[in-house]
């Protein structure tokens, strides 16, 4: 076994325990700083795919941005729901039921499919520079589009949030 | 070198494990943790393939499908949240089995 295989083992066991923590604990706040280490661990999964730049952004998108939201949330919304008590719905047995078989399935998918034995190709320099995807993004005849669409996700976002989360005048008079 | 169906498998198993969060929480917060997970497991998928399979010409698609995904991650939780915060206000609520103003 290589090192790459051990330190993919490693970071895969963290990666799916932090997140069986994350969907178990009792804590919507605890829940939230097991994601940021599942979320981690998947960053490494990035970096030993030769995608570091993906490794970066998920650290600064992910655990920078939505982590830190999803505890503002647990905190702006915390006297509800306490701690205390049972946090997941009566039948979470059968919803784990299924979802092992759909896993074992998917499994089978996986390791029946002929294509899974390939070899990676030694990257060519092009494909880990930041510059040719840049260029790629802003290429008319690459994805001009998508990016440009996105951008308008953005913004339609960043609005939509704002007028959604702020507190309009007359449910304050209320 | 590692085989390409680990992590298949490994996102198959974030994607199962994020399921069973977005089914099972009472928490919408709970519920929005194992969203994350679920796109976490796509991305994992999509690098992969970028990494085993682009022998294709131009080896940009399967970064630029990721960058995607990621914008659209970024703006799913941020609307997420701003609409549990807008539930939270007017219900004092979090939990999904409180939620059932359109029930028949």
């Amino acid at each position: 076994m290589s090192a790459g295989q051990v330190i993919f083992l490693l970071v895969g066991a963290v990666t799916l325990g932090s997140g069986i923590a994350a969907v178990n604990a009792r804590k919507m706040l605890h829940a939230a700083l097991w994601l940021v280490l599942s979320l981690l661990g998947v960053a490494f999964i990035f970096a030993l795919l030769e995608a570091s730049f993906f490794a970066v952004v998920q650290v600064l998108v992910y655990i920078g941005a939505i982590a830190i939201l999803i505890i503002f949330a647990v905190m702006l919304s915390r006297s509800s729901l306490t701690d205390e008590g049972t946090q997941t719905n009566p039948r979470w047995w059968l919803a784990a039921l299924g979802l092992l078989i759909l896993f074992v399935g998917i499994c089978a998918a996986i390791l029946l499919w002929p294509k899974v034995t390939s070899i990676p190709a030694p990257l060519p320099a092009s494909a880990t520079d930041l510059a040719t995807l840049g260029k790629e993004l802003v290429n008319p005849n690459g994805y001009l589009v998508p990016f440009e669409l996105s951008s308008i996700l953005l913004l339609a976002t960043l609005v939509g949030a704002i007028y959604t989360a702020v507190e309009k005048k007359e449910e304050i008079k209320k | 070198m590692i085989p390409l169906s680990w992590y298949l498998i490994l996102a198959a198993a974030l994607m199962g494990i994020g399921l069973y969060g977005v089914i099972t929480r009472k928490n919408l917060v709970g519920a929005l943790i194992g969203l994350e997970l679920m796109l976490n497991s796509v991305n994992i998928n999509l690098l992969a393939f970028w990494r085993y399979l682009h022998y294709a010409q131009p080896e940009m698609d399967g970064l630029v499908f990721v960058a995607l995904a990621f914008v659209v991650a970024a703006a799913e939780t941020a609307v997420g949240l701003a609409l549990i915060i807008s539930a939270y206000r007017s219900r004092k609520t979090v939990d999904v089995n409180e939620m059932n103003l359109l029930k028949g």
